[in-house]
């Protein structure tokens, strides 16, 4: 009987060090405002891309010549534009674009590092040969380097994510690999070098899952850094085209009437910013969440 | 009759390339490994032990830092030329190791549970089930209490000990035929580094593996060590068992070890006897004896020629010119001393 209770007794503290645990985690998410607001935006813009097309009632493409350059008004939440189209329509349908764009080529750009970083981290013939190219691609600004290749590829939603993915990746590659570096020199990998593990399995089962915490991080500032970089490319007429919208070339449509319509400006630049913003402040964030040695500093 | 040797080591060598030039750590040692048998090794920090242990897994790049040379017979084999594949085949399952920092030698991100069953599922094609049965078993057998809730938890969530535990039933699960403990009790605390000599002692007597026990403390070769071997420099000096160990050190490096461990009876002020000096660079390796810089005894002949390893009972080897005159003059002092 008592050791049925004590049994019970271990049950009921362990379940409540479970919810101290959780709510520990959930203050310290909390904590960081900044982070929490960045977040806060970053899921805002992801449902206005998602489920925003299903809520405005305009066609993104329909032109009317009457209603071009309208002020922004009950009708025209936002206005419209040069040919007519609602402005938030557009906007919103462009927030698909930049920031579906954004996820593929940060999705592709970390996959890709992961591989080239941990197999260079492990094989130092392989090292050479890739931290080369990586180092040739990064010594190019990266959106010169992404108008060139656009240049060669020809404008389309799909070679703006091969060429912004190949500009992305070296940095991806970068960081797992020198988190990978220290993870190799540990004992536990020599441990398992020693228990028999074969190359593949020591780098994907224990190598990898510890790059994963820096690899998120540059993830959120990757992401960020590409809806820039979709933007400037459409803006300069070599990523989305017309009439495609995108925040990109919807600025540049608004930069030819900037003193006309304000709000052709305003807007869409509005929401590059606001994007970018919310990612890197959940970038900020997450670095300080994650690394257990700054949450001392971070909670005051 | 003679037991069978497990493991027999003929003049292995350990070459390191390095920038300036190459560095032979493990210079030339022969011993040999009965089944079932505990052999301990002792030395300073340095001089050569665990790049001896882990020359025998071969877990060195041969690639770019490492070069052997001599052989390395387990079972009859030697391990020098197998392949790759096949050294991974031995390793953990036929011969396993258990390091010095038990936190640092366990992965963070994954559960002890994950990291028994690795290795049973790498090398006894266990499904998870099987295997989950089997690191319950082991961990069991290690004496960590409640092991079907404890193999749930994290190497943070444990103590020192227990993480040495919970290396132990890794090193173990595949019941390997020799075990390598590289001073396996050194970040333990006094208490917990018994019981886990008692648990390696135990688990060789039920299991019957062999075991290379390294540590440079001699207390712990004195509880579970059968037979000694003294290293300096990448070279044994002495070898013998371990109570002529105590009773009648050759060599004199052996006895500036035993000389050098803390005494509770005597005199209160003594000063703690120390070897003077450290271990000569790798680098530039004496020409002659290699102890005889720091060796009260030494005089030219050990400086110009390096004494041989040779036999001085069944069971003793000594590495050393004037062990014999050592012995006498000792022998008389200590009893004068009475």
């Amino acid at each position: 009987m008592a050791a049925v209770k004590e049994v019970d007794r271990v049950r009921t503290i362990k379940a409540s060090l479970k919810k101290q645990e959780r709510q520990l985690f959930f203050r310290r998410f909390f904590a960081n405002k900044l982070m929490v607001m960045g977040c806060f935006i970053f899921i805002v813009l992801g449902l206005i891309a998602l489920i925003g097309p299903m809520l405005v009632s305009y066609d993104p493409y329909e032109m009317k010549v009457a209603e071009r350059l309208n002020a922004p008004s009950g009708e025209h939440w936002l206005g419209t534009d040069e040919f007519g189209r609602d402005l938030l329509t557009r906007i919103v349908y462009g927030a698909q674009v930049s920031m579906g764009i954004g996820l593929i080529v940060t999705l592709i750009s970390s996959i890709l590092g992961l591989v080239i970083g941990l197999y260079a981290s492990y094989y130092a013939a392989l090292d050479h040969i890739l931290m080369r190219i990586c180092d040739g691609l990064m010594a190019i600004p990266g959106i010169l380097l992404a108008i060139a290749l656009m240049a060669a590829l020809g404008p389309s939603p799909l070679n703006v994510i091969i060429a912004l993915s190949i500009v992305f990746t070296p940095n991806i590659a970068r960081i797992v690999r020198s988190s990978a570096l220290v993870i190799r020199e540990q004992t536990f990998i020599e441990a398992m070098h020693a228990q028999g593990a074969s190359a593949t399995r020591i780098i994907w089962q224990h190598i990898a899952p510890n790059t994963i915490s820096p690899l998120i991080v540059q993830a959120t500032f990757v992401f960020a850094e590409a809806i820039i970089s979709e933007a400037a490319l459409s803006f300069l007429g070599a990523g989305i085209a017309a009439p495609d919208p995108s925040w990109g070339n919807i600025l540049q449509a608004g930069k030819l009437v900037i003193f006309k319509a304000w709000w052709m400006v305003v807007f869409p630049g509005l929401a590059i910013v606001l994007s970018v913003l919310g990612l890197n402040l959940l970038g900020d964030g997450l670095r300080d969440f994650i690394d257990p040695h700054s949450s001392g500093k971070k909670s005051k | 009759m003679e037991k069978k040797p497990l493991l027999e080591v003929k003049n292995l060598k350990t070459h390191f390339h390095t920038e300036r030039g190459q560095i032979t750590a493990v210079d030339g040692i022969t011993f040999h490994l009965n089944e079932g048998e505990i052999v301990g090794v002792v030395g300073e920090s340095g001089c050569g032990k665990s790049v001896m242990s882990q020359s025998i897994m071969r877990l060195y790049d041969e690639k770019y830092t490492a070069k052997y040379e001599g052989e390395i017979l387990f079972q009859g084999e030697n391990l020098l030329n197998l392949s790759k594949a096949m050294m991974q085949k031995i390793r953990g399952n036929d011969i396993s190791m258990i390091f010095q920092d038990p936190l640092s030698s366990l992965n963070p991100v994954y559960t002890i549970g994950d990291q028994i069953r690795e290795s049973l599922m790498i090398h006894q094609n266990l499904n998870k089930r099987e295997a989950q049965q089997k690191a319950i078993e082991m961990l069991g057998l290690t004496g960590i209490p409640a092991p079907e809730k404890r193999i749930n938890e994290y190497p943070h969530q444990l103590s020192g000990g227990m993480q040495q535990r919970v290396m132990i039933a890794i090193a173990l699960s595949c019941q390997p035929k020799l075990l390598i403990a590289d001073e396996p009790t050194t970040a333990l605390d006094v208490t917990i580094q018994a019981q886990i000599l008692d648990l390696i002692a135990e688990l060789n007597a039920q299991l019957g593996m062999g075991v290379i026990f390294i540590t440079h403390d001699l207390g712990v070769v004195a509880e579970i060590c059968t037979r000694v071997m003294v290293m300096y420099l990448g070279q044994i000096v002495e070898e013998t068992d371990t109570d002529c160990l105590f009773s009648e050190p050759l060599h004199p490096y052996t006895r500036g070890l035993i000389k050098s461990i803390p005494q509770l009876e005597g005199e209160r002020l003594q000063k703690l006897y120390t070897i003077d000096g450290t271990v000569p660079s790798l680098q530039k390796v004496p020409h002659g004896c290699r102890f005889a810089s720091r060796c009260p005894y030494a005089d030219e002949l050990c400086k110009e020629q390096a004494p041989e390893l040779e036999a001085y009972s069944a069971t003793q080897k000594v590495r050393c010119w004037h062990y014999k005159e050592i012995l006498k003059k000792e022998a008389v002092h200590e009893s004068s001393n009475e």
